[in-house]
């Protein structure tokens, strides 16, 4: 099942620039799958070689067992939203949406009954004759999914298809993309550089970062799992810690020393070993704060320290914490509110705490994503 | 500019209708004369000839400027500016000796009909120069940067992620260039056929120079008309009978932008 839409080893450079480095990458049939990663990552590129636009210099592409690498973009079965959707100016929404038809020479009748069904789809029957330029954004988002659609392609490959419209509409058009998904059923390869869009729509995640994949998973294993600091950074906030395995206190836990920072107890399962370099990922959620010190077990880490601070937002509540040399980013959810008890307040002595299997250790990162750990983590 | 153009004009239709006197002034009263004149046996061959030499060059000349156009506005930046000015560089000649060094090459001792018959392709008999066909190539040649300018322009601002849209719905290259790109272009590619056809109706100097007796243009009579025949009202009605002409093409070209323009 995994074979249906594979990229083997595929390289694409220009000139020194190494767009796509040897991917390797296997999708299911109707999977939504989604490239994430920065500008730049190659992303974009994996996904031209798959619409036609480019050809990869080594490495082959195929689809339903059919090795696409040198068909030309009209010979295949896939079709792509654009980035500005590229809808035609000069032809009506109909017209925008009968153009594959039309080159595919189906009957007129044919046309007229499969555009009208898909004008229903999408609601824009009131719209049907105007141009482009004479509807919304968020209009010409569903027109250009519409035109894609009606050939019925094998795969549709979206390109970073809600940056241009605000957050309100990016917010329900994300559902509508969900339900289309669901309705038709098939392939979406979904490119984005924003991590909130791929988590609440994919069901696998591949982040590219400089022409490779760093990781492969589910949202949920990218999140909490990530395999590399770059992963951790750039998926969700995260708080790093430069540390060295001091001591293994026994077969799952180790001890770890952190310059400017008290030694923090973390689950080993990567078997690091003691004088290793390890960072330690912990992310704001996993924190728990108070103005009181609690009592507990013994897998759980405790530090003091001071509020620098403190900014409410209504469901949750963001707190900079200064432990040491340390600058600690914290949320926390609401799960009670008593007004009576006293909220914790700018410059307070605070408790913070997590537990050990909570902390997630990596490997040291490279140089050049130092510019994504220094990103404020709120 | 309305100043500067409409009191002329008007002046020539109004001399259209004035007699001549025999000293070449025009004399007083009003008639119908000239307008009768019109009539002359020569003019429909004249008018034939110069609306088929002159619809010609414009094709020609959008044949040859739409690729150009889709080239150097695709060509990476630096090209762009390079090849931009290849096409205007001609203007840094005068008009009148870039004509005369047309005549120097197709002259029968010139460089391109010696290659022509060192190839075979012609005999040393054959006459390049004198015939409708060499007007047609000088005035090509000279119009040819006014209708790539526009198109490039029009070129420039086209989108072509468009076409990459329509080879994804399955279009062939071809296809994606005919529906898409030409279409997106349409109002660079009206400006050009503007550009060329209008002073290709009216051109004098090129058919003068590399034209024979049987490749004489409408403007042409107008000059013969003014300074060989002294007849000043007849030479009116000829370029009044030739600015109807040249309007004609420009309002059905604006009244139809015109009314694209109100269905938006």
């Amino acid at each position: 099942m995994g074979d249906f839409l594979q990229f083997n080893e595929v390289t694409k450079q220009y000139g020194a620039l190494k767009a796509v480095d040897g991917v390797s990458l296997h999708i299911r049939r109707g999977e939504f799958f989604s490239l994430l990663g920065p500008s730049g990552c190659g992303k974009t590129t994996l996904l031209r070689m798959l619409a036609g636009f480019e050809r990869p210099d080594r490495g082959r592409v195929l689809l339903d067992g059919e090795d696409i690498t040198d068909l030309p973009p009209n010979k295949r079965k896939v079709n792509t939203i654009f980035q500005n959707y590229a809808l035609f100016p000069h032809l009506t929404v109909r017209e925008n949406i009968a153009f594959g038809l039309r080159v595919a020479r189906v009957a007129d009748a044919a046309i007229k009954q499969q555009v009208d069904e898909m004008i229903e789809l999408i609601q824009l029957g009131a719209h049907a004759n105007k141009k482009p330029h004479q509807i919304s954004g968020g209009q010409k988002q569903r027109v250009a999914i519409a035109r894609a659609l009606i050939n019925k392609p094998e795969v549709l490959l979206l390109d970073e298809p809600l940056a241009a419209l605000d957050l309100k509409l990016r917010q329900r058009m994300l559902l509508e993309l969900d339900q289309i998904h669901d309705q038709v059923g098939i392939t979406f390869l979904y490119v984005t550089h924003d991590q909130g869009e791929a988590m609440s729509l994919s069901d696998r995640i591949a982040v590219m970062h400089e022409g490779r994949i760093e990781q492969l998973g589910t949202p949920a294993e990218i999140y909490e799992t990530p395999h590399s600091s770059f992963v951790a950074a750039f998926i969700g906030d995260t708080n790093f810690f430069d540390g060295r395995v001091e001591a293994l206190t026994d077969k799952d836990y180790c001890r770890l020393t952190i310059e400017g920072f008290p030694p923090a107890l973390c689950y080993n399962d990567k078997r690091k070993q003691p004088n290793e370099l390890v960072h330690l990922s912990v992310r704001p959620e996993k924190f728990r704060i108070s103005l009181e010190q609690p009592t507990l077990s013994p897998q759980h880490n405790l530090v003091e320290g001071q509020v620098q601070e403190v900014v409410y937002l209504g469901s949750q509540t963001k707190y900079l914490v200064k432990v040491q040399e340390y600058l600690l980013a914290i949320t926390q959810q609401h799960s009670r509110f008593l007004l009576d008890q006293r909220p914790i307040k700018w410059d307070d002595r605070v408790w913070v705490w997590w537990h050990a299997d909570d902390g997630y250790m990596l490997d040291r990162y490279r140089e050049q994503d130092e510019a994504l750990m220094e990103m404020p983590a709120h | 500019m309305t100043l500067l153009f409409l009191v002329p004009t008007a002046l020539v239709f109004a001399i259209s209708f004035k007699p001549s006197d025999p000293w070449g002034g025009i004399g007083a009263g009003w008639t119908l004369d000239t307008i009768r004149s019109l009539g002359n046996p020569n003019y429909p061959a004249i008018i034939w000839r110069t609306l088929w030499i002159s619809f010609v060059t414009t094709a020609c000349c959008l044949v040859l400027a739409v690729p150009c156009g889709y080239y150097i506005a695709r060509a990476p930046q630096r090209w762009r500016r390079l090849l931009l000015l290849l096409t205007v560089i001609p203007f840094w000649t005068s008009f009148l000796i870039r004509i005369f060094a047309w005549k120097v090459l197709l002259h029968p001792e010139g460089h391109v009909k010696r290659g022509l018959v060192a190839v075979g392709l012609a005999d040393e008999s054959t006459m390049l120069l004198y015939r409708s066909e060499a007007v047609l190539l000088v005035m090509v040649y000279t119009l040819l940067p006014f209708a790539i300018l526009p198109i490039y322009a029009a070129a420039e601002k086209f989108d072509f992620k468009l076409l990459e849209a329509a080879r994804d719905l399955g279009a062939t290259q071809w296809r994606a260039f005919r529906q898409i790109f030409l279409p997106g272009i349409q109002r660079g590619l009206l400006t050009a056929v503007l550009m060329v056809l209008i002073p290709s109706l009216g051109m004098y100097i090129i058919p003068d120079i590399v034209g024979g007796p049987r490749s004489e243009m409408i403007a042409n009579k107008i000059a013969q008309r003014t300074f060989v025949d002294r007849n000043v009202p007849h030479a009116s009605a000829l370029s009044a009978a030739l600015t109807l002409a040249v309007m004609a093409p420009m309002l059905a070209v604006l009244l139809g932008r015109r009314r694209r323009e109100g269905g938006r």
